[in-house]
């Protein structure tokens, strides 16, 4: 089953690599993971979606939990959550006729045109995956040069909260 | 007052009680050793490569409970000690490495020596370091001695670059040390150890198992006490000799793919195993779809990725092993309920009738010197109380199984990792942290010569170490593998060309004496424990066809053993 691992990690040199190491070694899988300082900055805050049988979602969290540098961390899918990617694409489009149709299909999506040449849309696109994957197939047979996506950032719904525990 | 670099880490390591380092200088650490020079809290120990130092420092660890300490320069010297640090984190031993680094503005250039030494160690130390500043030393050091040595315990890596340990910075060294992101152990819950101790009482055919985290944590009297309070049955893992003396009657000795008839039956037929410090490797478990068919099982564990990682338990109590025995213990004192002693009765009389099977035999009265029989008379010599290192095959086993560990602490093996040249630098550790006890090397002539350089480390601190060399002439766990399972075809598994291992001795001054008669090997043993300046070599000749048993083949059950 897929899982949303959300991690607080002291933001240090290696700490990523720490992480990345441990699901190569043991021969986890990671569909995505993404990392970025917090507002307090000294922790990062890393999504991994991976996947496993119970047994081994619970010892990747288990593993993780034992890496010095991880401070908290939360499997997003336990509880009800949001989970958001973000996706660049960057389409040709030649005629006007296809400029509608492009056009036309980031806005029913809610995405945004955030750059314009003469041949090609540059659009952002920001949703869950299944949307992201929803829009790169209505492109149908547009000629797309290229797409970069966030991978996967999660936060859970209503009062949980992944934060430092008051260590009074 | 403000200190170099390298003196801040030198008063540092005081600090937290270091009185020996093993290592080898080169161009990274000068100016280490220029601070180790001129000071004499701590004495350095010059090995003859970095690999030796790891294990010496292994060694010292094991036997005393104290992290070993390490000091070895940048790249080559670093490379060479990933063995031992490899060999410390799968048998969870505290140490301590500090490696040279090239100088802060070189890194990552290629530099001469370089190598990215928190990189190529990171999956097998707990935790590393590099230290990017002189301010950051001693708290470095702080960090890295409570990490190794709490929770699971483990080796730390310290990478320091040559510039940081030639600046100058103010020493004041931590008193206490807490970190956000880790917490080595939380309390066990008292309603789980209530659970455990009904469900220990419940059983009718019980086991204990117990590993190297009732030795590592120093809990033996604990597992004696409740041990001898059940009366119940209690094997020991490779990693656990020791814990539970091997003459005692309720000792069924070693379990796994080598262990003893009786163990591994009881494992086999137990119907609540109580696994004390143990991780249930797959050594002792064989094929786990076949293991413990009819047990509950309780477990204690101090680190939650032993729990159910192997094996599902249905108790886990997580915790260090001499906190949560004591507490179990205590509940157990309190309670009116006493095992069922009829069903215990008869459940003794069942494990009596396999260990009358008589498992370990061996044919006694062969004329050619039997290595199990060397085993047996060393432990008559010592009464079990040596400290015994090994390196890794045959020898192994027959230490394990042969020399009856009746202490803790004593029996210093490469388990997890399975280390060839191990036990030679590992026995230089054990000697020089107790310089008037017995310390015996139980080697063979492939192990040996894997760290065979250490005789002159040996030689220049007179350490008078015995080294037990059952001289087979063939690699015995592979000759042994290839006779069952290949047919026979002993691909790579003899030595042509093996030195005269008793001048070798000599040529390095210590002595040496080939054993090749049975009825000399006892004299030879007797003459060994007299030397008390340097080393004896004693080469016993012995029979090469001799194979370990029992054994588990690999995806066997545990009651699936072949026996002799």
């Amino acid at each position: 089953m897929r899982h949303i691992i959300s991690i607080l990690i002291e933001n240090e040199a290696g700490a990523l690599s720490r992480v990345a190491g441990l699901f190569s070694a043991r021969g986890y899988n990671i569909e995505s993971l993404t990392v970025a300082p917090t507002n307090d900055s000294s922790l990062s805050r890393m999504t991994i979606v991976t996947s496993g049988t119970d047994e081994i979602i619970v010892q990747i969290n288990k593993q993780l939990n034992k890496l010095i540098d991880v401070v908290r961390l939360s499997d997003m899918t336990e509880g009800e959550h949001i989970e958001r990617d973000m996706m660049l694409i960057k389409i040709k489009v030649d005629d006007s006729a296809e400029r509608e149709e492009v056009k036309r299909l980031a806005d029913i999506f809610r995405g945004q045109i955030i750059d314009v040449t003469d041949e090609l849309y540059t659009i952002e696109l920001t949703g869950s995956g299944d949307k992201l994957d929803a829009f790169l197939k209505s492109l149908g047979e547009v000629d797309i040069l290229e797409v970069v996506r966030s991978g996967t950032i999660g936060i859970s719904r209503g009062e949980a909260a992944l934060q430092l525990l008051s260590t009074s | 007052m403000e200190l170099t670099g390298a003196d801040i880490l030198i008063e540092s390591l005081k600090k937290e009680g270091v009185d020996l380092i093993f290592g080898y200088p080169g161009g990274a650490v000068l100016h280490i050793y220029d601070a180790l020079y001129q000071q004499e809290d701590i004495t350095h120990i010059l090995v003859r490569h970095e690999q030796a130092a790891t294990h010496a420092a292994d060694g010292y660890a094991r036997s005393t409970g104290r992290p070993g300490v390490v000091l070895v320069t940048s790249g080559p010297g670093a490379t060479n000690a990933v063995t031992g640090i490899a060999t410390a984190y799968m048998d969870s031993v505290p140490m301590i490495v500090i490696t040279g680094q090239v100088p802060s503005s070189l890194i990552g250039n290629d530099a001469f020596q370089e190598v990215d030494c928190v990189g190529i160690t990171r999956p097998c130390v707990k935790h590393n370091f590099l230290v990017k500043d002189v301010k950051e030393i001693a708290n470095t050091i702080k960090k890295a001695f409570y990490i190794a040595t709490t929770g699971r315990p483990g080796p730390v890596v310290v990478d320091i670059p040559k510039d940081i340990t030639a600046l100058k910075a103010e020493f004041s060294y931590p008193e206490t040390i807490s970190m956000r992101s880790y917490t080595p152990i939380e309390p066990v819950e008292p309603s789980a150890i209530e659970k455990s101790v009904e469900l220990l009482l419940s059983a009718k055919r019980p086991m204990i198992y117990s590993g190297g985290g009732v030795v590592l944590d120093g809990a033996w009297d604990e597992l004696i006490e409740i041990t001898q309070l059940l009366n119940y049955p209690i094997t020991n893992t490779l990693m656990g000799l020791g814990a539970y003396p091997a003459d005692d009657k309720q000792c069924l000795g070693m379990l796994g793919m080598h262990g003893t008839y009786e163990a591994n039956l009881g494992m086999h037929n137990c119907d609540v195993l109580f696994a004390v410090g143990a991780r249930f490797d797959d050594r002792v478990t064989g094929n786990v779809e076949k293991f413990c068919p009819t047990a509950k099982i309780v477990h204690i564990d101090v680190d939650p990725t032993s729990i159910s990682k192997n094996v599902k338990v249905d108790i886990p109590l997580i915790g260090r092993v001499s906190t949560v025995l004591k507490a179990m213990l205590e509940v157990l004192k309190k309670k009116k309920q006493k095992p069922d002693q009829d069903a215990l009765a008869e459940w003794w009389n069942q494990i009596n009738e396999w260990r009358s099977m008589d498992c370990l035999k061996y044919d006694r009265d062969a004329d050619i010197i039997k290595p199990q029989y060397v085993l047996e008379e060393l432990h008559k010599i010592t009464h079990g109380e040596a400290y015994v290192t090994s390196d890794v095959g045959q020898h192994q086993m027959w230490a394990a199984q042969f020399y009856r560990f009746q202490k803790p602490r004593r029996w210093i093996n490469s388990g997890g990792l399975g280390t060839m040249g191990f036990g030679l630098p590992a026995a230089m550790g054990v000697q020089l942290a107790h310089p008037d006890e017995t310390v015996c090397c139980v080697t063979g002539e492939g192990s040996i010569q894997m760290c065979i350089q250490e005789l002159a480390t040996i030689r220049q601190y007179s350490l008078p170490i015995k080294v037990i060399n059952l001289n087979n002439g063939v690699l015995g766990m592979v000759r042994q593998w290839q006779e069952f399972f290949y047919q026979g075809r002993y691909a790579m598994s003899y030595m042509e060309s093996l030195p005269d291992f008793v001048m070798l001795a000599e040529s390095y001054g210590h002595c040496g004496i080939k054993v090749t008669k049975k009825s000399d090997v006892v004299d030879a043993l007797t003459e060994a424990m007299k030397i008390r300046d340097k080393a004896i070599f004693l080469d016993f000749i012995t029979d090469s066809k001799e194979n370990v048993y029992p054994m588990i083949p690999a995806g066997g059950g545990q009651n699936e053993m072949i026996l002799i």
